[in-house]
């Protein structure tokens, strides 16, 4: 049964140098709270995963939290590129950063494999690519039924997987609506998990397209309202869309960035 | 360009609306249209408000028969969620609804394209040591390969339109339109070049050809867009 506990301390027991972490969350319920918790308590080493690493992830790498980013899809969603990302990739500021990068169909095939208990997934895609000749986890595979030329992923096992959802109720039983992304995929693949919640309430009712993650199937529970701040919660908070305009900006910047970081989460 | 026209309410056709016209109008109504953010999004949506009401817009955050009432923020926007016909986690979408082939359109935008329609989105340079790293491939490549047929919507800049891309981020292999704020390109049937087969109003061939990284050739008979009705720049302005 997951326990409900403060997220300072649910970072403190999750995440540890050197661990591989997925804050998942697909433009909706990113668990920016947890992200800020991870930076503050200076974690470092970190192999970051997500299929689209927005601005949290662009803060996690400007912090030199990361050694390594997985991933399909690195920019400011409906805004351009992630300018820490791109320093990190080009001029290895703050410190270098390893890249391993995917499509979104096999990032998240990954998932379904990770989730699976299966040690690897099975796709049509990537043919012709430089996604198949660049990236070492792309392999071609043979279909032994129909003798067809397929494409193989390896399954994703986050040490930790970090996801934002709308409510849980006491016994840590989790429910989040709208996009739901691959937030479930990314829990049951990880060895450990943390859930941030908007809401903790004695009993979750039904909601239309909510899926549900049961207590027993997550390490910890933390209530953080306005957790997905500027991103969303559906039915709780709305996007913050001049912020990520303003990040092009704050972001751009070595300085900037640094200074708005001390400044809003340090 | 000299689409102008002084009657046009909120001022001339600027070459960024032509392009975003014309994308909308390839997209006939009733079929399943699979859509990018930025550009691709807005043309979809456009087509919805003007001739294609029952276009089925399909985002990969895992909203199918998405009816936004404003132009999205990005493709996780909630509106997306709350107007769909049904919300699906993003496995479902790329391989219940992507993989297979059902979805009809595929609608893309590219950093860089290249003489033979293949699309770059990853990185400027060369990949392990890139001149500017963009976000990467997202969901194009099976988008490129696994729907009926691929339009791609790019600005026409030597920049953009390049003899060979710097990265294969995804290849077309099916029918291809490539609409650009100059004209419209197609692959020629028999080498897949693509070559210039329209030009919007006021857009020449010179200046296609200068702002194409490679020796561009045009289709005989090469048509001429029709410039956008008023219903569409009134629909267009109001989405924006």
């Amino acid at each position: 049964m997951a326990r409900v506990v403060p997220l300072a301390d649910a970072v403190a027991e999750l995440v540890r140098d050197g661990d591989s972490v997925a804050l998942e969350g697909f433009t909706h319920l990113i668990p920016f709270a947890a992200g800020h918790e991870i930076i503050r308590q200076g974690r470092r080493d970190l192999t970051l995963i997500r299929m689209t690493p927005d601005l949290v992830y662009d803060q996690l790498i400007g912090m030199g939290c990361a050694r390594k980013l997985v991933f399909s899809w690195g920019g400011n969603p409906g805004v351009g590129s992630l300018h820490r990302f791109r320093d990190a990739v080009q001029n290895s500021w703050p410190r270098p950063l390893e890249i391993e990068e995917h499509s979104h169909a096999g990032m998240v095939n990954r998932y379904v494999a990770g989730a699976s208990g299966l040690p690897f997934a099975v796709l049509r895609g990537y043919a012709g690519t430089g996604l198949a000749e660049h990236t070492e986890t792309v392999k071609p595979i043979t279909c032994p039924f129909t003798g067809e030329e397929l494409t193989a992923v390896p399954a994703l096992n986050p040490d930790v997987s970090i996801v934002h959802a709308q409510r849980a109720d006491r016994r840590g039983n989790v429910q989040l609506w709208g996009i739901t992304g691959v937030q479930k995929e990314a829990v049951l693949a990880a060895r450990r998990s943390l859930v941030t919640v908007e809401e903790v309430v004695d009993e979750l009712d039904d909601r239309r397209g909510a899926i549900v993650l049961p207590s027993w199937a997550i390490s910890l529970v933390s209530h953080a309202p306005r957790g997905s701040h500027p991103s969303y919660s559906l039915g709780y908070t709305v996007r913050d869309n001049d912020f990520y305009v303003a990040w092009d900006a704050i972001s751009r910047d070595r300085d900037a960035f640094t200074a708005w970081m001390r400044e809003h989460v340090l | 360009m000299s689409a102008e026209n002084p009657l046009t309410p909120g001022g001339p056709v600027t070459p960024d609306e032509m392009m975003t016209v014309t994308a909308a109008r390839r997209l006939r109504d009733g079929r399943s249209c699979f859509v990018g953010i930025g550009l691709p999004s807005t043309a979809a949506n456009l087509a919805r408000r003007t001739h294609a009401p029952e276009l089925v817009l399909i985002y990969e955050s895992g909203t199918i028969g998405a009816k936004p009432d404003r132009l999205p923020l990005s493709i996780g926007d909630g509106n997306l969620a709350e107007t769909a016909d049904t919300v699906v986690g993003v496995a479902e979408i790329f391989n219940y609804w992507l993989q297979p082939g059902r979805i009809e359109v595929g609608f893309l935008g590219a950093a860089q394209i290249d003489r033979y329609g293949r699309v770059n989105t990853t990185v400027i340079g060369d990949y392990a040591d890139p001149e500017v790293r963009l976000p990467g491939a997202g969901g194009a490549p099976e988008i490129a390969s696994a729907c009926r047929e691929v339009i791609v919507i790019v600005r026409q800049t030597p920049r953009s339109f390049v003899e060979r891309v710097d990265f294969v981020t995804s290849v077309i292999r099916g029918p291809l339109t490539v609409i650009t704020d100059l004209g419209v390109l197609e692959p020629d049937p028999e080498t897949r070049e693509l070559r210039l087969t329209a030009l919007h109003p006021g857009a020449t061939l010179e200046e296609a050809r200068e702002k194409t990284g490679w020796d561009l050739s045009a289709v005989p008979g090469l048509a001429v867009t029709e410039p956008p009705t008023e219903a569409e720049l009134t629909a267009l302005r109001n989405l924006e």
